[in-house]
């Protein structure tokens, strides 16, 4: 833990905005344990009621990729469009599909 | 690749009005000149919460007071979202602090300024909020993603800090002579400094052209301050405040306001650290800070304390 004394451990902070909803990252916040984490997330992130439930993680914890790998790390679906409905060509007519 | 060569890559991408993340490449000059904002900026809103907290526990209506409550924690919170904004660029946020406290980092000089009565809280919430708000949703487009996304949040939150403000000075034109006098008086305190937030005029601003070029900034000193400038005129005129300078008048042509000449040498000699409050602020920073090391060394005693029983 960097700088214990003075500032605490950071963590990264996750909102669902309503049940149902993804995840969405909010920012960041400094925290000794994870309820402390919570606590400082709701007085921080969710003042205008942004949202129902949080997660919080250790910050340290999360693995990234980088702009500059961008291309490569994520050419292999570049060109496979067939992924996607309007690459079939249906017989005119066709309905409901 | 080489260094020009990913400059090259860096400035095609801003130009294409991407944003910069915090694990890109990025020029040092970038990093360091964000940094320097970004902190400025997390240090500014700290420090404007003691002029409005010297109102919280005298403020005239309990309705008054839960606002004013509200307000205060939304400008510690935007503290927050700057400090991890600028955390990103690989400096804690104890450093930035430290920093602050020895007179390293600076601060908006508007806040060395007093408040000496109710209508003050009512100027602050009206022209240096409103004022920062022109300036936030600048920054809201700007390059680096993490401050663009606090700049977004922030705006959110700003709406509200403004039109308490303007409300509580509507209301007192709307009063006694008095209260008439004392909201005047606000505006006459509070019109030039709330100006000066602006910065240094276009030419006297060495920083802008390359903050520019790299969109840490998308407009001018001068162009934000005629925006707020344009808006705010009308606002005072509307519920019967006199804007407090001789040489105002209204440019047909081209649809601005323009004002006479700022007072830079007051602006200088408050940045320089002799305003009014500037001793005062830094004081009592410090001492809450450390009134407050026995919160965070008992937090982390017991953090600790928690790990050790779960590992048994
Ligand atoms: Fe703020
Ligand atoms: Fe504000």
């Amino acid at each position: 833990m960097e700088n214990a004394n003075t500032q605490f451990q950071q963590w990264e902070v996750f909102i669902q905005a309503k049940n149902g909803s993804p995840f969405e990252h909010a920012g960041s916040i400094h925290a000794a344990d994870k309820k402390m984490a919570l606590q400082n997330a709701r007085d921080i992130y969710t003042r205008r009621c942004e949202g129902r439930s949080l997660w919080v993680v250790p910050t340290n914890a999360i693995a990234a990729t980088v702009a500059e790998e961008e291309a490569e790390f994520f050419d292999p679906a570049d060109d496979k469009i067939y992924r996607t409905p309007n690459f079939y060509k249906m017989p005119k007519g066709t309905t409901n599909l | 690749m080489n260094e020009d060569q990913r400059l090259i890559q860096f400035e095609a991408r801003i130009n294409a009005g991407e944003k910069i993340e915090p694990k890109d490449w990025m020029p040092e000059a970038y990093r360091k000149t964000l940094l320097r904002q970004i902190s400025q900026h997390a240090h500014s809103e700290v420090i404007g919460m003691q002029p409005e907290a010297n109102w919280a526990l005298r403020a005239p209506t309990l309705r008054a007071k839960k606002i004013l409550l509200a307000k205060i924690q939304d400008e510690g919170g935007h503290g927050l979202y700057l400090y991890s904004a600028a955390e990103t660029l690989g400096v804690d946020r104890a450093e930035m602090i430290e920093q602050l406290q020895q007179g390293k980092a600076k601060y908006s000089s508007i806040f060395n300024y007093p408040t000496l009565n109710w209508a003050d809280m009512g100027a602050i919430g009206w022209l240096v909020d409103g004022a920062a708000i022109v300036n936030q949703t600048m920054l809201a487009k700007c390059s680096y993603g993490p401050y663009a996304r606090a700049m977004l949040r922030i705006c959110k939150e700003e709406g509200f800090h403004q039109r308490q403000g303007y409300e509580i000075m509507a209301k007192m034109m709307a009063g006694n002579d008095a209260q008439k006098a004392m909201a005047q008086d606000a505006m006459n305190c509070w019109w030039w400094p709330s100006l000066m937030m602006f910065g240094p005029h276009d030419a006297d601003s060495p920083h802008t052209k390359e903050s520019m070029q790299w969109k840490i900034k998308v407009e001018s000193n001068d162009k934000l301050r005629q925006r707020f400038i344009n808006r705010t005129v009308e606002q005072a005129y509307h519920i019967g405040l006199t804007v407090p300078d001789p040489k105002l008048k209204y440019n047909k042509e081209t649809m601005n306001w323009e004002i006479g000449p700022i007072n830079w040498d007051e602006f200088w000699n408050v940045v320089k650290g002799n305003g009014p409050c500037n001793h005062k602020r830094m004081a009592h920073h410090i001492k809450y800070h450390n009134k407050g090391q026995w919160v965070r060394d008992a937090a982390i005693a017991f953090a600790q304390n928690e790990t050790f029983v779960t590992a048994l």
